[in-house]
């Protein structure tokens, strides 16, 4: 029920497959202990893949938001990859949407780094 | 069969139905909340969507009762009630906290508010539900009242 992660590497971007739910407690800190580590590494050019992502509560868009904010005062820039129904919309009705940069089509976000 | 799918679901949704639990201020009971609420809103005959969003709104009630209400004590509770009429889904979740003013929230979607990283469930639960009532206890603590109309679906 909770989230897993997993990480690989294309070209010079860190994509994190995401899947389960991202919510207050054990997905939320997994998520935020995972960009922490990339950050630290100087791995700042992340693509969160929210394909397999089934749930995400107040905490859990807490943790994009942080994530968000943390890669980009390090010059770094974190995208989303595949939003399913669910989290579009709450990313809607939330207004973040508009915040982060969203892309449908792995290879053209990963080309977007360039 | 007796009964179409349709007409089966037409039953189930006009039985009344009501949960009481006395909950630890834990994690765990976060998901038996959500679990509770999402099983009985099937019953009901909600649909996936539907079932969704009285989940999670349960799911934020809960988070705020058992962390920022009672801040995990063990030695505090969450009142969980639900009941189901034909008009209506109500659940009622009561903490036992210190209680905070809900009308001085920042609003989530105000530009200078937009990458905070907290504030949004009550958002969400006024997002989800028909109708949402928050007060003070007598007794001290917080009660929210979330409210689906079976109408609306």
């Amino acid at each position: 029920m909770s989230v897993k992660l997993s990480t690989r590497q294309v070209g010079n971007v860190s994509v994190i497959d995401v899947a389960g739910r991202i919510t207050l407690g054990e997905g939320s800190s997994a998520l935020r202990e995972t960009l922490r580590d990339m950050v630290a590494k100087n791995q700042t050019k992340i693509l969160l893949n929210l394909a397999d992502v089934t749930y995400i509560d107040s905490s859990g868009i807490g943790e994009l938001v942080s994530g968000y904010t943390t890669v980009t005062n390090t010059g770094g820039s974190l995208k989303l990859l595949n939003l399913n129904k669910r989290v579009k919309d709450l990313l809607q009705i939330t207004k973040l949407y508009t915040v982060f940069e969203v892309h449908e089509d792995e290879a053209a976000a990963i080309r977007s780094y360039a | 069969m007796a009964l179409s799918g349709r007409s089966m679901r037409e039953n189930t949704r006009h039985v009344p139905e009501t949960i009481e639990r006395l909950l630890d201020s834990t994690l765990d009971s976060v998901d038996r909340a959500e679990e509770l609420a999402s099983g009985a809103a099937g019953r009901a005959g909600f649909d996936d969507d539907d079932l969704m969003r009285i989940g999670m709104a349960v799911r934020e009630a809960m988070v705020n009762a058992v962390a920022h209400g009672n801040r995990y004590n063990a030695n505090k509770k969450v009142r969980f009630s639900l009941s189901h009429s034909p008009e209506r889904f109500t659940i009622v979740i009561g903490d036992e906290g210190e209680g905070f003013d809900f009308d001085s929230l920042p609003d989530p979607l105000a530009p200078e508010n937009l990458l905070r990283t907290s504030g949004r469930g009550i958002f969400l639960i006024r997002s989800f539900m028909d109708d949402v009532q928050i007060r003070r206890l007598d007794s001290g603590g917080t009660e929210v009242t979330l409210v689906k109309n079976v109408e609306s679906k």
